[in-house]
């Protein structure tokens, strides 16, 4: 029996315990709504020292743009990041998981966890819940065998590949990669192949748009993540306010509930002597 | 029909300078038909933190009683209060485990971190992918409605005075051209000495 001292330890994992009752109420003419999807145009390249990863910024509910700089690059280990396209849900929480078990095994092992690690993690858990869980990744990072770039299915299959595009606007990038890529690209060159790979997608694909995030994962030394590398639409300045005047809402009531500081107590804590939680 | 606009409401949340307010409108119904004219859909869960769960009316007071029951033993727990961020992150792991059968409702969380003081603003979808913008955010039945007068009417740096203006005139007049949200609505203006609740007058049809 639970109690407040020794509770119930809830199962880990997905809970269906809503599920009868939706089928219920979609049976009735109730359908689940919709979540959240990218939308999006995600690539990676291999260049001379290394990777860089590129997405744009935008999420979409249907037709309306719901985040307009959200953020598609997800950590994964300091040697590796990972875009995300599909239901951003799965995406966000698929990476988080993955993130996690990454560390785990960076510890436990004491070594930089390869890259391939992650793709086996990844596709394991994706082939695991066969294609339910949304989630198209392009994972890059580099190890000590240099490095790599995986794109993965929502399914779970794999490819690897020197240079790769996922989401809607995976034509219009790839387009710009056929035409552009080449072996050993020293970094100037990577960063504005995929910045224009980027480019092309957030012009072309209306799921995809505002601006352009890179991540630049280099062999020597950590990644470089460029929040906000360009911003592809910047939005026309306001000529006019249309504030409303102070008093213009009519207010019913009105109740105000201060917060009152009770007490005030400042703990000294001496830094712990810990190893900083890099992989690299 | 959407579930998610089975019963109706809106809420919609901003920052503003040193402060933050977040709004719901005050109608429960059945489809078409009102039962209520004082169900608000914003709850206060710490002294500066409110979420607002618009959507299945049901599914509104389920996650919000697992939510209190969370926060509460964090709170015993850790012995300190919760972060902003932090209950966001909670409820996105408790919508997220339902992924295969979600709770119909999208949440919306507002508020002043107890620490520094930041203005923080937050919703997710049903699944609860969180969306953590530097102005505003909006759910419910008329987020169409709310995203056109939100982007018009917003502007950095209002003061808390002026934030209560522009969240009431844009939740007032999206509702407006909503039939199943409206019938009174409740602002929420957060800072970091104070909380002012304020009933708005709107139309009753």
């Amino acid at each position: 029996m639970a109690t407040l001292l020794a509770p119930e330890i809830p199962c880990p994992g997905f809970s269906f315990e809503n599920c009868q009752r939706n089928a219920f109420l979609a049976q009735k003419g109730f359908p689940a709504p919709k979540a959240t999807k990218t939308g999006t145009t995600i690539v990676g390249i291999i260049y001379a020292d290394g990777v860089i990863l590129g997405a744009d910024t935008r999420a979409t509910e249907n037709t309306i743009v719901s985040d307009k700089n959200c953020e598609k690059i997800h950590y994964l280990a300091g040697n590796m990041y990972c875009c995300g396209a599909g239901t951003a849900a799965d995406t966000e929480m698929t990476t988080q998981t993955v993130a996690s078990q990454l560390e785990l095994q960076r510890l436990h092992t004491g070594r930089t966890v390869p890259v391939e690690t992650a793709a086996t993690l990844l596709k394991r858990m994706l082939f695991r819940y066969q294609g339910h869980i949304g989630a198209a990744l392009v994972l890059g990072g580099v190890d000590r065998t240099g490095p790599h770039i995986y794109c993965i299915y929502p399914h779970g299959s794999v490819d690897k590949l020197p240079y790769a595009t996922m989401g809607s606007g995976s034509l219009a990038a790839m387009a710009v990669f056929e035409s552009r890529w080449k072996p050993n690209m020293n970094e100037e060159e990577g960063k504005k192949l995929v910045r224009d790979a980027i480019a092309a997608g957030i012009f072309n694909d209306l799921g995809s748009g505002s601006n352009v995030d890179i991540c630049v994962i280099r062999n020597t030394g950590p990644a470089q993540y460029l929040r906000t590398y360009e911003e592809a639409n910047v939005k026309g300045k306001k000529q006019g306010s249309y504030r409303y005047r102070i008093g213009t809402t009519a207010v019913l009531k009105q109740r105000v509930i201060p917060l009152q500081v009770e007490s005030v107590s400042v703990h000294h804590v001496q830094a712990m002597d810990v190893d900083p939680s890099t992989s690299r | 029909m959407s579930i998610l606009a089975y019963n109706g409401g809106a809420v919609v949340a901003m920052k503003g300078q040193d402060c933050v307010a977040i709004a719901s409108d005050k109608r429960y119904g059945i489809q078409a038909q009102t039962i209520s004219t004082n169900f608000p859909k914003v709850y206060q869960i710490g002294p500066t933190l409110f979420v607002g769960l618009p959507g299945l009316a049901t599914d509104t007071q389920t996650v919000f009683q697992r939510l209190k029951f969370r926060m509460n033993l964090y709170e015993l727990k850790e012995n300190r209060i919760m972060k902003p961020k932090t209950f966001s992150a909670m409820l996105s792991n408790l919508l997220y485990e339902k992924r295969f059968g979600p709770y119909f409702i999208e949440p919306v969380v507002a508020g002043l971190d107890p620490y520094d003081h930041q203005p923080y603003v937050c919703n997710m979808d049903l699944i609860g992918c969180p969306n953590e913008p530097e102005d505003f955010v909006v759910s419910g039945t008329c987020t169409e409605q709310l995203y056109g007068m939100c982007e018009a009417l917003w502007e950095p740096n209002l003061k808390p005075d002026e934030l209560f203006e522009t969240i009431s005139q844009a939740l007032v007049n999206a509702a407006d051209r909503d039939a199943i949200s409206g019938w009174g609505a409740v602002v929420y203006i957060i800072e970091k000495d104070k909380i002012t609740e304020k009933h708005v007058k709107t139309r009753m049809d």
